[in-house]
């Protein structure tokens, strides 16, 4: 038997028997079976996997033995390289998978501390409502129309069909602006984006107007002076209360599910004749599935077509409008106005960014 | 409008068993929104009718004390004491015997009182719940039932009140008749019209000499004269308890007849005592200069716009508003002459609106009454008048009536069912419609409608398409999805506000919108100047609060009012905005008010337009407290003048446009942390810390940082160009700088940015030292560049010649030095 650290001679062949290899390869085994580490298996590999191990002195010599012994004795000495080879790799395999396991387990951390260093902002529940609202009709072919909120009176009221000395006028409580014959107001509604809309198009009209608009209204658990409605307008050539109702089917449903529909009361005002209340059935209410109230709408009155030059004869439309505080209110269970217009970030970022 | 059921069930049919929630299920279906249902408040135990047979009047005791004997119906009648002077014996009584309890858990029980033994208890009108009169007990008139009778159906508490939202077209159901109507025929129930009264054979003298001189104002005017009233007549319990239901206040019984009538016809009337009366009554419009005390007491200055009902004396009455005081009728009143009159309703509202006097009459008369009731009221009170009071006509009825014919409505029969998208059978229409009291002419072709005279609000066809529907049923309107034509979707600046608003609140802020309404305190805290064009502001006529009567220019007092809320409520590190509309001032010329019956020309529409002002959407934030929170991490950071710059950076990112930055100088802003944002050259808007003495003013932290930018002001987006990307390697060259503190970092970026040209890919300041290595006054800004070529790998030369180029360009520019 030949050690490592033999010398070469070439006329020693009996590295070659098979008793030699045998022990060559146990050795290598039994050396990388006792090392702990990837070190200690770094450091005992030379000696069996070397330029000198074993199994390597034992293949230069293949060429010493006459040719008909040379095939056997090359086969023997490569299935002995190859034993000691997959006997490295498979300890180096144990020992990587030892290590990683130690690692791994030193490096864990408490994956429940709260990392809460960037703040969190959100958007108001009321825009991000509104543009809910808006997005659904942009989907119909809808345009968002716009309007101020200081408003012409004129548009805000007698271009609606609300005479001067109309009961409904004063019972708008509606705010005015210095001075006396400014012929402004705070709008009382989103209504006049209507004529302005219909004075600066022409049909067909498809758009919708969401804003804020201004009541003399005491802020208290239940009123707000300043408060935000979406309104709804199409003029178009033979529009019936029957789109009127699809138009607030599909709203209803896209909004509340897919069991959501609305009812109709009749109601009056002045621009819309037929006029209407309406309701929505909405299933996830907290106190259980019922009809809760939300809007008003109806047919564009004539009067109103005639006012904005759109001849009454050949176009009809509607119009529809609605609180979204109270959407809200219903929607999201917000039971106190107040919450609406205090800032109070408590509220807001229970909404997050896209509600 | 309060409707008692048991009233309206005099008028209509109301078939037993009918519960209240189905007649509240109509009203909704007819469009009469129910607002709420008053329940008369629970009586239980025994509530009877008693009679009194005896009083004997007690003394020694601070007030008069009575005990009564009162049959109740028993064998024996029964002692009870009582503080209530105004019965007699007689009298019928209500009488809650011991085991009764009253409204507010009030038990009945037998006791000893004022040295009596008190077997129940005789009581008043608010100790039933019933109304609110507790000057005395309530006296039933001589048509009580027998002694002993449960007294809850006599008192009405079996009575339920529906109380109607009445819009303003409806001016008819602000009475029973309109109601009976609507119920009778919406509900196909019998009814009876309670104005379809005729006029008795009234002869002789007319009542009063009577000039109408208005004719437009008033069309029709009624009167006629009785005598005989007994002043001290009482109203009779059903009328008093009634008008307690209708919430009208009894007042003596002529007034509360023709308050009854009113209520019950819908004619207001209004009642004078003849023997005050001086002269003929004439009705015209005030002069320059009258005047005249109504019944509230209020002496009031005329406009030339009132009308007026007037005689000798001059004013007497303001016409369909409130009566005059000169001519009230009062204790000693036995002659009386009774007015019932048409006024036209926009006069009335300018009149109601001027003075402002909302009575019942005006309300009735701005939305619309029947003028064919003048009479029928008139007959109605006289009646009840002489029934209740003695009181009987003299002479014959005035009836000054210059009405016009009845206008009629031309209606295609198509058109209801045009507009519903649900067809109505000709015959339907004409059904429809003369069940609202129209009269129908017209066979086959076009309908020639007359509304009845109790719906002036129908003056178009849409009016009568209105009632067609809803008569016929909303419910039968189908549900069609109607095709829009293709949209172009939001516009840039719908998008733009959006983004802003979306990348504040991803970057950590919370949106917090406030009402819009400053007052000087607010601007003055900010400490702007007296010329700062933020205090020129629109001022509300009629604010909410008169500490905030303006409209805001700038969100800071809104956001910072909220700001502080927060931190109020304990809320340590708060970082808002807010984006919406500011409101600048100044003189603008009025805004036109043209007709309605077509659209404006042009020149008006621009001049209506352009007197609305310019409402600038603005953003801002306000943040106090710390930016980033300490925790496991480490320090926390607090927020500061760089987080308000950086909230504008972010908000000019989501707007697609270049912002730059230099020192500005504003209020409410810290002088030496004020950062002036442009855009495109322009001043856009300002960031930075507030100054302190702001902060004081409005209590709140040191430090605190606020931004607010002019959305509006910034250019449109330019569509933004793919970039090309250069795959060959970079070179990273630092460089820094020594110069002095003053200069602006921003202006060594550009100078670099100037020097290197289109091979620099980034730059980055990464590190300020200021300290003794770089001397008082001076510090260090330190920079990586990024140099990248599109087309070739950069050579070392190049880059040392680009890094030469560079730090020669700010050394020369701003006297700086290269640290080494």
């Amino acid at each position: 038997m030949s050690g490592a650290n033999d010398p070469y001679d070439p006329k020693q062949v009996a590295a070659l028997s098979p008793e030699a290899l045998d022990a060559a390869v146990a050795e290598a085994r039994e050396a990388f079976a006792g090392a702990g580490d990837l070190e200690q298996l770094a450091a005992v590999r030379p000696a069996h996997l070397g330029d000198r191990a074993p199994v390597l002195l034992a293949r230069r010599e293949l060429g010493a033995l006459p040719p008909a012994a040379r095939a056997d004795a090359g086969k023997r000495v490569n299935a002995a390289r190859g034993a000691v080879t997959e006997a490295y790799e498979a300890r180096r395999a144990e020992l990587e998978a030892e290590r990683d396991a130690r690692v791994l387990a030193e490096e864990r951390v408490d994956v429940t501390l709260p990392w809460d260093r960037l703040p969190r902002g959100a958007r108001h529940p009321l825009t991000t409502l509104t543009d809910r609202i808006a997005d659904i009709f942009v989907g119909m072919g809808y345009e968002v129309a716009e309007g101020p909120e200081l408003e012409a009176e004129w548009l805000n009221f007698d271009a609606l069909n609300i005479g001067r000395d109309h009961p409904a006028r004063t019972m708008m409580d509606t705010f005015f602006v210095a001075p006396e014959d400014s012929g402004l107001v705070l709008r009382t509604h989103t209504s006049p984006v209507q004529a302005r809309t219909m004075l600066s198009r022409t049909p067909p009209i498809y758009v919708v107007a969401p804003g804020r608009v201004y009541r003399t209204d005491e802020l208290d658990a239940t009123h707000l002076p300043v408060f935000h409605q979406v309104e709804g307008l199409a003029v178009d050539r033979g529009l019936t209360m029957a789109h009127l109702r699809g138009t607030l089917d599909h709203l209803a449903r896209s909004l509340f599910g897919a069991d959501a529909v609305t009812r109709w009361r009749p109601s009056y005002f002045p621009f819309t004749e037929p006029s209407a209340e309406f309701d929505v059935w909405f299933p996830e209410h907290r106190d259980g599935p019922r009809w809760v109230e939300w809007g008003g709408c109806g047919m564009v009155n004539p009067r109103v077509l005639v006012a904005c030059g759109i001849d009454p004869e050949e176009y009809s439309g509607f119009a529809f409008g609605m609180g979204i505080e109270r959407a809200l209110q219903f929607r999201s269970a917000v039971g106190d106005m107040r919450h609406f217009a205090e800032g109070d970030v408590r509220f807001t970022s229970a909404f997050g960014v896209e509600q | 409008m309060r409707v008692p059921i048991g009233w309206l069930a005099e008028h209509v049919d109301v078939p037993a068993g009918t519960l209240v929630e189905d007649l509240d299920a109509a009203f909704v279906r007819l469009g009469l929104e129910v607002e709420e249902v008053h329940r008369p408040a629970e009586v239980t135990g025994p509530l009877v009718v008693g009679r009194v047979l005896g009083i004997e009047e007690l003394t020694g005791f601070k007030k008069p004390i009575r005990y009564c004997r009162v049959d109740v119906g028993e064998a024996e009648p029964r002692g009870i004491v009582c503080g209530a002077t105004n019965f007699a014996v007689g009298d019928a009584v209500v009488v809650a015997l011991p085991g009764a309890v009253l409204p507010g858990g009030f038990a009945i029980a037998a006791r000893t009182t004022y040295d009596r033994v008190s077997d129940g208890m005789i009581c008043s009108v608010r100790e039933l719940g019933v109304g609110e009169d507790h000057a005395g007990i309530l006296v039933l008139g001589d048509d009580a039932p027998a002694p002993g009778t449960p007294a809850g159906p006599v008192v009405g508490l079996d009575d339920v009140v529906v109380e109607l939202a009445i819009t303003p077209d409806r001016g008819y159901c602000l009475s029973m008749r309109g109601i009976a109507r609507e119920t009778g025929t919406g509900l196909a129930l019998p009814w009876r019209d309670p104005g379809a009264l005729a006029a008795p054979g009234w002869s002789g003298e007319p009542a009063w000499q009577v000039t109408v001189e208005d004719a437009d104002r008033c069309d029709r005017f009624s009167m006629i004269a009785l005598e005989g009233l007994d002043p001290t007549a009482p109203t009779p319990w059903w009328m008093r308890r009634r008008l307690a239901q209708s919430a009208v206040r009894s007042i003596s019984l002529a007034v509360d007849v023709t308050n009854y009538v009113m209520l019950e016809l819908g004619q207001p009337m209004h009642a004078f005592d003849r023997d005050r009366v001086r002269g003929p009554i004439v009705v015209r419009r005030a002069r320059e200069g009258e005047r005249l005390t109504t019944l509230d007491g209020a002496d009031r200055a005329l406009s030339s716009d009132d009308l007026l009902i007037t005689d000798d004396s001059g004013p007497i009455g303001l016409a369909a508003v409130m009566g005059g005081a000169s001519t009230e009728i009062g204790g000693g009143t036995s002659a009386v002459l009774l007015e019932a009159a048409h006024w036209e309703p926009t006069g009335v509202a300018r009149t109601a609106r001027r003075h402002r006097l909302p009575s019942e009459a005006a309300k009735r008369f701005e939305r619309g009454v029947d003028p064919d009731m003048t009479v029928a009221a008139l007959t109605r009170a006289a009646a009840l008048l002489a029934q209740y009071g003695g009181a009987r006509v003299v002479g014959s009825l005035v009836d000054v009536d210059t009405r016009g014919p009845r206008p009629t409505i031309a209606l295609d029969p198509a058109r209801p069912g045009r507009v519903a998208g649900v067809p109505y059978p000709p015959e339907r229409v004409t059904e429809l419609l003369t069940a609202v009291g129209c009269t129908v002419d017209g066979d086959g072709g076009p309908l020639t409608v007359t509304p009845p005279t109790w719906r002036p609000d129908l003056t178009d066809p849409a009016d009568l398409v209105e009632e067609v529907v809803r008569l016929a049923g909303y419910d039968d309107v189908p549900s069609v999805l109607p095709t829009a034509p293709p949209g172009r979707g939001l516009t840039e600046r719908q998008r733009r506000r959006r983004a802003v608003g979306r990348a504040l609140a991803e970057f950590g802020y919370v949106e917090a919108p406030s009402f819009p309404f400053v007052g000087t305190a607010a601007l003055d805290a900010l400490g702007l100047a007296g010329d700062d064009p933020r205090r020129q502001v629109v001022l509300v006529r009629n604010p909410l609060s008169e500490e905030e009567p303006a409209l805001r220019t700038t969100l800071l007092p809104g956001l910072l009012a909220a700001l502080a809320r927060n931190l109020s409520r304990g809320i340590r590190d708060v970082a808002l905005f807010e984006h919406g509309a500011v409101f600048p001032g100044g003189e603008r010329s009025a805004a036109p008010l043209p007709g309605v019956d077509r659209r404006p020309d042009d020149a008006t529409l621009a001049a209506l337009l352009g007197a609305v002002p310019e409402q600038p959407w603005h953003v801002a934030v306000a943040l106090a407290g710390h930016r980033e929170p300490r925790g496991w991490w480490g320090a926390g950071r607090p927020a500061g003048w760089s987080d308000a710059v950086q909230a504008a950076r972010r908000v000019a990112e989501a707007a697609g446009v270049e912002l730059t930055v230099r020192a500005g100088e504003r209020a409410p802003w810290h002088p030496g942390r004020c950062a002036e944002l442009l855009v495109d050259g322009r001043v856009v808007g300002h960031a930075g810390e507030l100054h302190p003495r702001v902060c004081a003013a409005l209590d709140l932290p040191a430090r605190t940082a606020v931004m607010e930018l002019d959305v509006d002001a910034l250019p449109p987006a330019s569509v933004p160009v793919g970039p090309h990307l250069s795959s060959f390697p970079p070179v990273f060259v630092d460089l820094a700088f020594v110069l002095d503190a003053a200069v602006p970092a921003a202006a060594v970026e550009e100078s670099i940015r100037e020097a290197a040209g289109d091979l620099l890919e980034a730059v980055r300041l990464f590190d300020v030292y200021t300290g003794p290595q770089v001397g008082e006054g001076r510090r260090s800004l330190a920079y990586s560049l990024t140099l990248r070529a599109p087309d070739r790998t950069l050579s070392g030369e190049e880059a040392a010649e680009l890094r030469q180029r560079v730090v020669a360009s700010v050394e020369q520019a701003l006297q700086a030095e290269l640290r080494g």
